[in-house]
């Protein structure tokens, strides 16, 4: 067991964890975020991306001492209130999402990936970038439009 | 997963003496093979200790004709670093291609390396520069690095620490993905060096790991274009054979990735 203290969602966090507990169980067991999900839990997926120290990440590929010390956040963080973040209401708007148990991996990918490459992405760029998030539903048309509404949105 | 106890050492020394005391001790740092590797009990350590936070593994420099890359750097740091991409465009292309951007931001070079998976993508880079793979008590040459499948002349408790690469006149890589995993089914880095040597690694085929192709390096000597590798046929011998390609299908395929590298720097 080891004592660990981080940021989730700008709150501080203090708590014993055992060595082999990964990041996505502190989050979802321990604190009860359980917008980020454990989809295939073999990196594949990218359900339970999350942000560490602002970098996206998958939260089921690391271990909660290793995020001792980090900034963490979710997808419960990234509205301000009640809000939504400019990425969120994209996918609202253009409905990105049929089943909706991407979603929460896909929104902190697709800011993660404005965060790399800016606010003016293309159809190809958000396709190559989200390979390591799938869909089961098969809805990425209407996520890559999405993503492409979002990052022009999050420059204003 | 088994219990195991985790450390995170700030110095290579320490890092070092946590692994000597542990009964079964095992480095980690961006955890992207271990993790899943233990999570399926095909790995179960007694410590971890994570060298991802020792500064002295973390540096990228272009030092005279070389550009050293600490053993922890991430693959996305690798990608994205102005001194890979204006130095060795074609490693810096070869590390935007491991995984998804999220196990960019995590795995190392270092790991990738050491854990030498025929299917990984680094092994193609180090050997076809003849990088030299800097550990906590010795340098290594790439040609005497690589000892078939998941196996390294590391020694037990050996720490990686930095690879140094000898900076070519131009170099590229090119794969054909595992359309599930991602892995290479075929990658093959190709490079001409400064005193006009050509070098072709190959990755992702053989069962023996990553190797050289002395048949395309010479056929690129005569003429570097796609062109002259296309008469060639390579051996099917030591390839691998599983669901996902034959042995001839992936012989073929180190053809035609070969081709495409040289092609994107013709």
């Amino acid at each position: 067991m080891s004592t660990i203290a981080l940021k989730v969602n700008g709150k501080d966090v203090s708590t014993e964890v055992e060595d082999r507990a990964l990041l996505v169980e502190l989050i979802r067991e321990e604190l009860k975020l359980t917008g980020t999900h454990v989809g295939c839990d073999t990196s594949q997926c990218g359900a339970c991306v999350v942000h560490v120290d602002g970098v996206a990440m998958k939260s089921c590929t690391m271990f909660a001492v290793q995020a001792n010390g980090a900034d963490v956040r979710t997808i419960e963080g990234v509205a301000e209130g009640d809000a939504l973040h400019p990425m969120q209401a994209a996918f609202a708007e253009h409905h990105g999402l049929q089943c909706g148990f991407c979603t929460p991996g896909m929104v902190m990918t697709a800011i993660d990936m404005v965060r790399r490459l800016g606010n003016d992405l293309d159809e190809a760029t958000i396709r190559h970038e989200l390979e390591g998030n799938i869909c089961r539903c098969t809805g990425y048309q209407n996520i890559v439009k999405a993503i492409k509404a979002g990052a022009s949105a999050m420059a204003s | 997963m088994y219990e195991t106890s985790y450390h995170r050492p700030s110095s290579l020394a320490d890092a070092a003496s946590l692994l000597a005391n542990a009964s079964d001790g095992r480095l980690i740092a961006g955890g992207q093979t271990l993790i899943p590797t233990m999570k399926q009990r095909l790995a179960a350590p007694s410590d971890l200790v994570d060298v991802a936070g020792i500064a002295e593994m973390k540096s990228i420099a272009v030092e005279g004709d070389t550009v050293s890359i600490g053993a922890a750097c991430t693959h996305s740091d690798v990608a994205t670093s102005d001194a890979v991409r204006g130095a060795i465009p074609g490693l810096a292309e070869l590390a935007g291609m491991i995984g998804d951007p999220a196990v960019r931001h995590r795995g190392t070079l270092g790991g990738s390396l050491a854990n030498n998976d025929p299917a990984a993508d680094y092994p193609a880079v180090v050997l076809a520069l003849g990088a030299t793979i800097h550990t906590d008590r010795r340098q290594i040459a790439a040609a005497d690095f690589f000892d078939g499948m998941f196996s390294t002349s590391l020694e037990d408790g050996e720490i990686v620490t930095r690879v140094v690469f000898p900076i070519p006149e131009k170099s590229a890589y090119a794969k054909f993905r595992n359309p599930a995993s991602g892995y290479a089914m075929a990658g093959v880095f190709v490079a001409r060096m400064k005193d006009g040597a050509v070098r072709v690694g190959v990755t992702g085929a053989s069962g023996n790991g990553v190797f050289r192709s002395a048949e395309i390096e010479k056929a690129l000597l005569d003429s570097w274009s796609p062109a002259a590798i296309e008469p060639l046929t390579i051996s099917a011998e030591d390839m691998l054979s599983d669901i996902h390609g034959s042995a001839a299908y992936r012989a073929n395929l180190v053809k035609v990735m070969a081709k495409r590298a040289v092609a994107a720097i013709a």
